[in-house]
């Protein structure tokens, strides 16, 4: 390979972690490589936060009489789990983490059409992290993550307002990362980059910005509303005052619903990413997942109304809305099919971003199914509000988009830090991920079938032993997910050199150097070939000498 | 991109259109038309939107993708209401 001699000059070269040094060159920088690292950091803390609120309520379940903690500070708990989780930590988990850095790179551009923007989106996000922050520390909020009107506007005794008010700013950076990427995607492709060349983590965060822009503002202004009742008892939701309640499940839902897209498109991008590479295999039906990513984003407007089934909607809307959540399944299984179809007779690899890939594969298959379950109005009636509404949207949104999260990172960790990971260990934690996952959530299920309702500090005893192994598994869960923690930060000091193309890929941030110059690209790259052509491409083959040699351990010299 | 001038005389023409709508919505307020007035209040409101998006907020003279952006805003907007009101009008 003529690239060889040079690559130990590259690799002294001037990059974006190198470039400048101290606190300023980072809260101050304009990079969106930067700018990704730092969001890494706010929403690493969030999911911290909001594990230890899973831990409290998971010990508390531990017996069936609730011994740990009242009634009232387990109301306190699931709702900042699901507050800090949801908001703080799912929704901008991918987009801007991993959206942020891959993006401009993937397009083959110098930083996002609005660099001022992303710095000051991450400002607000964290200015709105600071209040939610503010208001647990101060007592902490008990209405649940969904807010439901009048308890949450008239009768709750609890930080609601301020809370509110956290998530409200926090949503005007989701709505400028959005509109950023939107832009971005529209005029800064490289020539060359059309759009049916671009890669599907691309496709599927230009649905996602869909929904941030256009979903988001709704959410802001309903949760507005509930804050107007709250302070000044304008009657909007609260029936004693002539509003109506289940108007505001209408607008919640109207972005709450989608928000659930906004966690699992970006992760089923990574997925796409993964299957494809780790099968060195073109994409199957590449049209028709881009073409399913947009759909989804779309038609998850249009299916709300199935989380208010048994509040008192009208028959007819019951109907409509069931049969809209059932359309919404045919884009998510026509993915399933193409990565199925992808990984049908190409050289699978099982590298760790291969594991979960496959993880979300399965762990999606499960949360998508079950929720068909849900669309059905009959069956609904049965598990509304109980465990088994809990086993699902975790299977979605853990099983989903956090494995999706964690995949994309170290698939792109090389890229990210310049350095492998210990490949051992890191399938060894994705292993442990996975059978904790299933023992934390799938007895949930069972519990949900049987009965239990969600949201009780205490149960009836004949459900111990499906909670206890619930609590089992959440603690090999917890430690499947330090794991990673460690060894990333690790491999930032001791790691291997990981060079500019690892697996190796064929998209453009490939072309780079670990890590990236400030610029991205020395050159503007020109694309002329199609994406993901793994069979056309034999100077690509896992593992690549760097993967092989430093990561995978002496193997047999092949050719 | 390069800006369009606006004359200050369209300036002035539209504001005095919205001032005597202000006007018109204040009138129809003070006769009873039943479920009417508010359907006339929303119209007339609509339409002072209408007016200050295309002309002072200069989306008459944006590109085609400036102006798809606010239709997609005003079909999410549809969205919302048509579904909500499938459940208000069906109980
Ligand atoms: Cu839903």
């Amino acid at each position: 390979m003529s690239t060889a001699p040079t690559a130990e000059v590259v690799r002294r070269e001037e990059n974006y972690l190198n470039v400048s040094y101290g606190i300023r060159s980072w809260l101050l920088t304009t990079d969106h490589k930067r700018i990704a690292l730092l969001y890494l950091a706010s929403v690493t803390v969030f999911f911290f936060l909001g594990g230890v609120f899973a831990v409290l309520i998971r010990l508390n379940l531990f017996t069936p009489t609730g011994d740990l903690v009242s009634a009232a500070t387990y109301n306190k708990l699931f709702t900042m789990h699901g507050v800090v989780m949801i908001f703080f930590f799912l929704i901008p988990s991918i987009p801007a983490v991993l959206g942020n850095f891959l993006i401009p790179l993937m397009i083959g551009a110098k930083d996002l059409a609005f660099p001022r923007l992303n710095l000051a989106s991450w400002y607000l996000f964290n200015m709105g992290g600071l209040i939610v922050l503010y208001s647990i520390l101060s007592g902490g909020i008990d209405t649940g993550w969904t807010f439901y009107t009048p308890f949450s506007s008239v009768y709750s005794n609890t930080h609601v307002v301020s809370t509110i008010f956290g998530i409200f700013i926090a949503g005007f950076s989701s709505i400028l990362t959005g509109l950023n990427f939107i832009v971005t995607i529209h005029t800064m492709r490289a020539p060359g980059m059309t759009w049916f060349r671009l890669p599907l983590f691309v496709w599927t965060h230009y649905a996602t910005s869909l929904i941030f822009v256009l979903g988001t503002p709704v959410i802001a202004i309903t949760l507005a509303l509930v804050a107007a009742e709250r302070l000044f008892h304008l009657g909007i939701f609260n029936p004693a005052l002539g509003g109506d309640p289940l108007l505001f499940q209408h607008l919640f839902w109207f972005y709450s619903h989608p928000a659930v897209y906004i966690m699992v498109l970006p992760a089923m991008g990574v997925t796409t990413e993964l299957i494809t590479t780790f099968a060195r295999k073109k994409l199957f039906g590449y049209s028709f997942v881009a073409a399913a990513s947009l759909a989804i984003a779309v038609i998850g407007f249009l299916v709300w109304g199935h989380h208010m089934f048994v509040a008192g909607q009208s028959a007819y809307a019951a109907m409509i809305f069931s049969l809209l959540s059932y359309l919404v399944a045919i884009p998510s299984a026509v993915k399933v099919f193409n990565w199925t179809a992808t990984l049908y007779k190409g050289s699978v690899s099982w590298a760790t971003p291969m594991l979960y890939g496959l993880g979300f594969i399965g762990l999606f298959v499960m949360g998508g199914l079950t929720g068909l379950f849900l669309a059905a109005l009959g069956v609904d009636v049965h598990v509304h509000d109980t465990y088994f509404v809990v086993a699902h949207f975790h299977y979605i949104m853990v099983g989903g988009a956090v494995m999706g999260y964690l995949g994309g990172l170290h698939y792109w960790w090389p890229k990210i830090s310049g350095r492998l990971y210990p490949e051992a260990l890191a399938r060894f934690a994705a292993i442990v991920l996975f059978i904790g996952f299933n023992l934390t959530f799938f007895p949930q299920f069972i519990l949900g079938y049987l009965g239990m309702p969600r949201r009780y500090h205490a149960y009836p005893p004949e459900f111990q032993v499906l909670n206890v192994l619930s609590t089992a598994g959440a603690s090999i869960l917890a430690i499947g997910y330090l794991l990673p923690m460690a060894y990333f930060i690790w491999s930032m000091r001791y790691g291997p050199a990981a060079g500019p193309n690892p697996w190796p890929a064929t998209g453009l941030e490939w072309l780079t150097p670990s890590p990236p110059p400030p610029h991205n690209f020395d050159e503007t790259p020109t694309v002329t070939w199609e994406p993901y052509d793994f069979p056309n491409r034999p100077d690509l083959k896992y593992p690549s000498p760097v993967v092989a040699v430093r990561q995978l351990g002496p193997t047999p010299q092949e050719e | 991109m390069p800006e369009h001038i606006v004359s200050r005389k369209l300036y002035f023409l539209i504001c005095g259109i919205l001032l005597s709508l202000t006007l018109l919505t204040w009138g129809v307020a003070l006769i009873n038309l039943g479920r009417w007035n508010i359907v006339l209040a929303l119209a007339i409101a609509f339409s002072k939107a209408t007016l200050v998006a295309l002309f002072f907020m200069h989306l008459r003279y944006s590109p085609r993708r400036t102006q798809l952006t606010l239709v997609a805003g005003l079909f999410w907007l549809g969205i919302l209401l048509l579904l909500t009101m499938s459940d208000y009008l069906t109980r």
